[in-house]
């Protein structure tokens, strides 16, 4: 598989199939594990680096679920194609900014995917559609039981794999969903489900951009604590926080259907007026309408639009898959008039 | 909207909770750029750690001899670890064990791993002799029943982290054992 077959499909994850899809947009479990054979990343020397490139490379021939998988070595990508995997969502910006010795390993369904040399040696990936953290749990156990009989990992009995940083020490996993609760927003409870979030030491993160106010009304939900669980019950207890998250987005959207019919409305119908007749638009101003939208498919409102045409402009509006689709570089206000033109295409159908 | 440093636009906002409070702050890429370094010298990952690793510091020669604690596999001292906040290796485990038990009890609420294993285990080779916690034999040992020792270890733990419940509960099973004896 070439970089550039990506461009014209996007991820199984994307497809909006999975369950609680109105809400849940993905489930994603990573594990870091790291080998025995040479010094973690921040303190490997050029052969260490090259060293565990080879062993993964090798390992991963041997195993079903990498049959079609591509292995991109960061160095021989320029700064777009890099940028346009980060933009996927199949590595880190991390990852993408010091490419020297590392790579990124992905499955054709872009289900799977694997940072080597990242701050671990290996940062496994499984993302699935919907609320669906069981079923990437079990892809995720399945692939990793399987390189570590290929790989020699980094583990004590007493204290579970070993990481470069202690906070993810011991199952070294972290489950987390990423959630649309544009309801929340606009009723103003989102906070006061961040905090509990917050106070049941799970961690919330705006979708684009980590750290700051999320955009587009996305959220991703993870666990903090990796040691003194299994991975199940950390699972479990995600599941739970969860059930409860959509519950709360459910009955906000009802309310606001109530209370505010009309303003929801009008809300929704402006958004969508805008997508399908702006000429020049930021990916800011962008990922805000399609949110509107997106809850404006959700509860029925607009009925002539499929879930996975909006999941797939997410990501298609982004700098580097605008650059992909066009086939060359293109400065911030080209990209600003190309996007309102790749929307405008993609509504029309 | 307008930056609350300057009078430019506001393309970064940022809301932090801290003790249920919410702060929301709108900064333009300039002053946020002022601000996010700003944050890091106050709060970095490693401050973090090494407030965290200060735990325990009313017994000075535990914290003596962290001091010049070395992995000699990758040549990182304590000192190192406790700057930078990462391990520079498998070994380091090893190295720091004693610390590294107080430490990752802080971050997790538990020093025990409980989750699953590799399906071939590897002992870490190195210049370290590690059988006691690398469980040099592959197979899971079966938990060792608790002695008077290893319950009063626990419980002055548990009274040093304030935790008088738990402490009770030792004292209670100790008090058990000895009348058992």
């Amino acid at each position: 598989m070439e970089l550039n077959d990506l461009i014209h499909h996007s991820g199984e994850w994307l497809k909006g199939t999975g369950p609680h899809g109105h809400i849940v947009l993905s489930s994603r479990i990573r594990l870091a594990r790291n080998l025995t054979l040479a010094p973690f990343t921040n303190r490997a020397g050029k052969q260490d680096l090259e060293a565990v490139l080879k062993a993964v490379e090798a390992a991963i021939r041997s195993i079903a679920y990498f049959k079609d998988a591509a292995f991109f070595r960061l160095n021989e990508l320029d700064n777009v194609d890099r940028q346009f995997l980060v933009e996927r969502h199949l590595m880190s910006h991390d990852h993408a900014s010091n490419p020297q010795g590392k790579a990124v390993i992905v499955s054709q369904d872009e289900a799977l995917s694997v940072m080597v040399n990242e701050e671990d040696h290996l940062r496994l990936q499984v993302m699935q559609s919907g609320f669906n953290l069981d079923g990437t749990w079990e892809i995720m156990n399945a692939v990793d039981n399987a390189l570590s009989q290929e790989l020699p990992y980094a583990f004590l009995p007493e204290w579970g794999f070993l990481t470069a940083c202690p906070t993810n020490t011991g199952t070294a996993m972290r489950g987390s969903v990423m959630a649309h609760l544009p309801a929340l927003v606009m009723t103003r409870q989102i906070n006061k489900v961040l905090m509990a979030i917050s106070k049941l030491s799970f961690a919330s993160r705006g979708f684009y951009g980590e750290g700051t106010q999320a955009v587009g009304n996305f959220y991703q939900i993870s666990n903090q604590v990796s040691l003194g669980h299994s991975e199940t019950d950390i699972i479990q207890n995600i599941n739970g926080l969860i059930r409860q998250v959509i519950e709360q987005e459910e009955q906000s959207r009802q309310a606001l259907l109530v209370q505010n019919r009309a303003v929801l409305e009008d809300k929704i119908w402006r958004a969508w007026g805008i997508l399908k007749s702006a000429r020049i638009i930021s990916s800011q101003e962008t990922i805000e309408l399609l949110s509107t939208v997106r809850l404006g498919v959700d509860v029925g409102i607009i009925t002539d639009l499929a879930p996975t045409t909006l999941n797939e402009l997410f990501i298609m509006i982004q700098p580097a898959h605008l650059q992909k689709i066009e086939g060359k570089k293109l400065g911030a206000s080209e990209r600003d008039v190309r996007r309102a033109q790749l929307i405008r295409e993609k509504f029309q159908g | 909207m307008k930056c609350n440093k300057c009078a430019k636009k506001a393309t970064v906002h940022l809301t932090e909770i801290i003790d249920g409070k919410v702060m929301e702050m709108h900064l333009c890429e300039e002053c946020a750029r002022d601000q996010s370094q700003h944050m890091e010298q106050q709060f970095g990952l490693a401050d973090l750690l090494a407030g965290l690793t200060d735990f325990g510091k009313h017994v000075p020669d535990v914290q003596q001899a962290a001091s010049v604690l070395k992995c000699t596999a990758c040549g990182m001292t304590y000192e190192d670890f406790r700057k930078f906040g990462r391990f520079g290796c498998a070994q380091c485990y090893v190295a720091f064990k004693v610390q590294l038990k107080t430490l990752l009890k802080k971050i997790h609420g538990s020093s025990v791993h409980l989750g699953k294993r590799p399906a071939r285990e590897v002992p870490l080779a190195g210049p370290l002799e590690m059988s006691s916690v690398a469980g040099a034999a592959p197979q899971p040992q079966p938990p060792q029943e608790d002695t008077v020792d290893s319950l009063r270890a626990r419980l002055q733990e548990a009274v040093e982290r304030e935790d008088f419940e738990q402490a009770a509960a030792l004292r209670d099973k100790i008090h058990g054992l000895e009348g058992r004896s």
